[in-house]
């Protein structure tokens, strides 16, 4: 194999037709360097998704690529994968895409393991048709399609991704790019079904969603970067921590009522058991720090993978390989 | 054998198995028709299922048939109404009935046709055959006594006992067919390999049937040999059903193509077979995904043709409705993709278990935006191996989705089919990107001759691109919204479909060559309107059939074709559906209609009646 460098710009190709602000311009440049770090061949990468705002991303994409049909991103890059188990295959869907028409490929794709990157960029808004609330808008969230508040609860994406068996889960926010580049060099480099939720502003129809941790001090207040095998420690000085509290979890102080860095919890995100993962999935401010990085990251067997190891296991044990001697494995009778 | 039980050769002879669902019916017919094309008669099967899963035991819905045609030389059809019908209980009597003619032979077992048996088939009184006033010659055995005496010693328990009085009423029927009982040893010595006992006492059972024909010569006058002096190609032949037959179809196209076989697919009845079929074949390297739902099979299938499989998904009319949309991203984007349509009764859930030819607007018009789709129709079980190979080639090298549509009847209907030399099958070559192309070669680029676009594999280096379901540049095949664009890349797709035309034969037609009557068909009727012509051309009426197997695009001479003959009538199971294309297509035709959509298949003297009658108006 021949020893290339990527930069991000080998996988750069087209220009960006999302509106000035969009999340989608931060989240692409880090990708482009996430896949340079990761050094796949562009040839080797496909990069499918649904229809929505960031769904038009394979188009800035110098890899092979497909813009596909509302929902299907998914199901789509299952049936790319299990033909060419070689290919990286990235999956690019938005809040609408992927939870809300095509929620069935999402969580049977969690459930399979099959080896995509899904990323899922969830602005909690549908742009692309100009404005209505999106199976993750909080309840009572007005929109055009809800102009006296949405009557329903959204969706967690990880609750959702836990529900169905996901292996993976991780957190980045589309504008810090060394947070995003993390998470997505981690969910590439997992085999399985890996789901990225990035929180992503939507400047025209939901600005301002994401305020607690859309600058790098906002982070450092409101945010929990978690580390496998690190202690879950934030604030500027890492003055704050996290401890279990009978069922649940409590922020707590160091130095206050004699806490030290000891009796923080420290993060596990090869935990077979997903309790405390999910608890720290569901953390939501102000009272709590949101959780970004990889929370969940638990090996298991990749659909892909399985398809061709029973392939060669029954090739094993059957004693046809062709065509015509399948004919032969039939009832037959000669007409002389 | 009795002296005084005649033996009677006939050219052909039609069975019908019936009884509860869980009577057996089906393998007792299976056997029966198998074991007849193994001496060499012709065969042909129809397995007429109930709609309930189980449906309570003894009722008028739990009624399960299997109808077996056999015959000296080619059977088509599964025949019109039965020489002999076995009915295991009241309820298979009363509605199976109408398959009877007054020489029909009924074999009935007179231990199912107590007081309170009848009751659950609704009869009012205790004599079943007078309340239907039927007069036929029957044999009533005690089946389910003498099942229970044979195996005494078998050491199962009644349950099991009780099971095996479908191999009675075979070894009866193989008794009056003078049919050789080691063959049906055989294949129940087979079928049961893993449960010897079971399979002792079914043999057991079967020559207890065979016996009790011998030592009461059953009843009845005569016994039956048909002989197999047929005209029949030699070399081997198996007995196979349409949904295996496309099954293999594919299996053939794809070791052909040099590709993997890829299956999405969603159970749906009556094509569920197929995926059951593939999903056996992982030796042979397919790949099947039971996806979940409709819509993931179609879309994956996509995602698999993109990445450079043979895609197929498969599925009935209901399916067909939530994949068109990944459908018609495989027209937008120009992937090879077989979408397997084995029709049953519509609209909406309809008759999941029984047969029509509804859907085929559905398959050429059934989706938004102009977007043509090739369609073929195989004509009978053994031609949806052709069919579906057919299918593959055109979508491999036209790098279309192309449509096939089958129905119930004849994916669950079997004949015999002689093992296929694919070595003098045609090559599949798909049209891929040459290394010289590199640089120069953008996604629409099309060859001048065919309007096929050429094919490039994500991992090839040197060729990466983007496609999707939004309009494309025809020179870039960069997103392009230009009005003169779209205009152009809708007629160049419908060009490259219609130039499928120089690929496929010409329509042929069989019959009077002077006809002045030409019957048109399409699909799984072949077989009842072949005998229906034939019949009539016996008769001395001049009538002729074209039997449609490419729908789209039409085969080059359909038009001259047609505009040769006086009269013309479409024979379809839908209400005018061919008719109403063909129609489109050419103008100033008359065509006559003659429409069944009953959920049963056609019924070969009333097509010749009313075949009859157009030519007499």
């Amino acid at each position: 194999m021949e020893n290339i460098e990527y930069t991000a710009k080998d996988y750069k190709i087209g220009q960006p037709r999302w509106c000035p602000g969009c999340g989608d311009h931060a989240f692409l440049a880090s990708l482009h360097k996430a896949m340079a770090e990761l050094g796949v061949p562009p040839h080797e990468i496909a990069v499918i998704s649904g229809i929505g705002c960031s769904s038009r991303l394979p188009y800035y994409m110098n890899t092979y690529g497909m813009h596909t049909i509302h929902g299907r991103a998914a199901a789509i890059a299952t049936g790319v994968k299990i033909a060419n188990q070689n290919l990286t295959i990235w999956q690019i869907s938005g809040d609408g895409d992927g939870l809300a028409i095509g929620g069935n490929h999402f969580i049977h794709a969690v459930r399979r393991n099959i080896d995509l990157n899904m990323v899922l960029l969830n602005n909690k808004i549908y742009g692309l048709t100009k404005g209505q609330y999106s199976p993750t808008s909080e309840r009572g969230f007005v929109s055009k399609s809800s102009p006296y508040g949405t009557i329903e609860d959204p969706f967690h994406p990880a609750e959702l991704c836990f529900g169905a068996r996901g292996r993976f889960f991780a957190r980045c926010v589309a504008v810090d790019a060394s947070g995003c580049v993390e998470v997505l060099t981690s969910a590439a480099k997992y085999k399985g079904a890996s789901v990225v939720e990035v929180l992503q502003n939507c400047i025209i129809f939901n600005n301002g969603t994401y305020d607690l941790v859309a600058t790098a001090q906002g982070r450092t207040k409101n945010a929990i970067y978690l580390e496998h095998g690190k202690p879950m420690l934030f604030g500027e000085n890492k003055e704050f921590g996290l401890m279990q509290e009978g069922f649940g979890l409590k922020v707590v102080k160091l130095g206050e009522n004699g806490i030290t860095e000891k009796d923080i919890l420290v993060h596990d995100a090869h935990c077979e058991d997903n309790t405390l993962q999910l608890k720290l999935a569901s953390m939501e401010g102000p009272d709590f720090p949101i959780a970004l990085g990889v929370i969940r990251s638990v090996e298991a067997p990749t659909y892909n993978e399985s398809v061709y190891s029973q392939i060669e296991d029954v090739k094993g044990k059957k004693h046809y390989s062709n065509f015509n001697e399948l004919l032969l494995t039939n009832d037959t009778w000669e007409v002389k | 054998m009795s002296e005084n039980t005649k033996i009677k050769t006939l050219d052909q002879v039609v069975v019908r198995f019936s009884g509860d669902s869980g009577d057996g019916m089906q393998l007792a017919g299976n056997i029966f028709s198998t074991i007849s094309a193994t001496v060499g008669n012709g065969i042909s099967t129809f397995p007429d299922y109930p709609a309930d899963i189980r449906a309570p035991q003894g009722t008028l819905t739990g009624v399960s048939g299997f109808q077996v045609h056999i015959g000296t030389n080619k059977v088509l059809t599964p025949g019109d109404k039965c020489d002999v019908l076995v009915a295991m209980n009241p309820a298979a009597l009363k509605t199976q009935y109408k398959f009877c003619t007054p020489s029909t032979v009924i074999i009935i077992d007179s231990d199912s046709f107590k007081e309170n048996d009848l009751k659950k088939a609704l009869f009012t009184t205790l004599d079943p055959f007078e309340e239907l006033g039927i007069k036929n010659e029957a044999v009533s055995a005690p089946i389910a006594e003498i099942c229970k005496e044979a195996l005494k010693d078998s050491g199962l328990d009644f349950k099991s006992i009780i099971r095996c009085k479908n191999m009675f009423a075979l070894g009866l029927v193989c008794w009056l067919f003078d049919r050789k009982l080691s063959l049906a040893e055989d294949m129940i010595r087979m079928k049961f390999a893993k449960k010897q006992e079971i399979a002792d006492a079914n043999i057991k059972v079967l020559n207890a049937g065979y016996d009790y024909g011998h030592n009461t010569h059953a009843s009845t006058t005569t016994r039956y040999r048909i002989e197999s002096t047929g005209i029949k190609e030699k070399g081997l032949y198996m007995d196979i059903d349409g949904n295996k037959a496309t099954s293999y179809g594919f299996i053939a196209a794809a070791e052909k193509a040099g590709l993997k076989l890829y299956l999405g697919s969603y159970p749906i009845t009556p094509a569920t077979d197929v995926l059951h079929e593939l999903s056996k074949h992982k030796s042979l390297g397919v790949v099947t995904v039971q996806a979940e739902d409709e819509i993931a099979g179609c879309a994956s299938a996509v995602g698999a043709a993109f990445a450079g499989a043979l895609a197929v998904t498969s599925t009935s009319g209901p399916g067909v409705c939530l994949k068109s949309e990944a459908m018609n991203l495989a027209v937008m984007t120009e992937l090879p993709l077989v979408v397997l349509n084995v029709q049953r009764g519509g609209p909406s859930t309809g008759m999941p278990t029984k047969s029509e030819q509804t859907d085929l607007l559905q398959a050429l018009y059934g989706r938004n935006g102009e977007s043509p789709m090739p369609v073929i129709a195989a004509a009978s079980p053994t031609d949806c191996f052709d069919a579906a190979f057919s299918a593959a080639k055109i979508a491999l090298e036209h790098m279309t989705p192309v449509v096939l549509l089958t129905d119930g009847f004849i994916a669950n209907g079997s004949a015999a089919w002689k093992l296929p030399d694919i070595s003098k099958y045609p090559s599949i070559k798909p049209p891929y990107v040459t290394s010289d192309m590199e640089g120069k070669w953008t996604p629409f680029k099309r060859n001048e001759e065919t309007g096929v676009r050429y094919w490039a594999l994500p991992g090839t280096k040197g060729f990466m691109h983007r496609i999707g379901g939004l309009e494309k540049s025809n020179e870039t095949g960069v997103i392009s919204t230009e009005p003169e664009n779209h205009d152009l890349m809708t007629r160049l797709r419908q060009a490259k479909v219609d130039k499928i035309a120089n690929s496929i034969p010409l329509q042929e037609v069989e019959g009077d060559p002077d006809a002045d009557l030409l019957v048109v068909g399409w699909g799984g009727t072949y077989g009842h309107l072949s005998d229906a012509v034939g019949q009539m051309n016996k008769n001395g009426k001049k009538v002729a059939l074209a039997h449609f197997k490419y729908i789209n695009p039409l085969p080059k001479n359909t038009e001259t074709l047609l505009r040769k003959y006086k009269r013309i009538v479409v024979a379809e199971q839908n209400l005018g559906q061919l008719a109403a294309y063909l129609r489109i297509k050419i103008e100033g035709i008359h065509f006559y209609q003659f429409n069944q959509v009953k959920g049963q298949p056609f019924v070969t003297s009333e097509l010749v009646s009313a075949f009859t009658k157009i030519m007499e108006e």
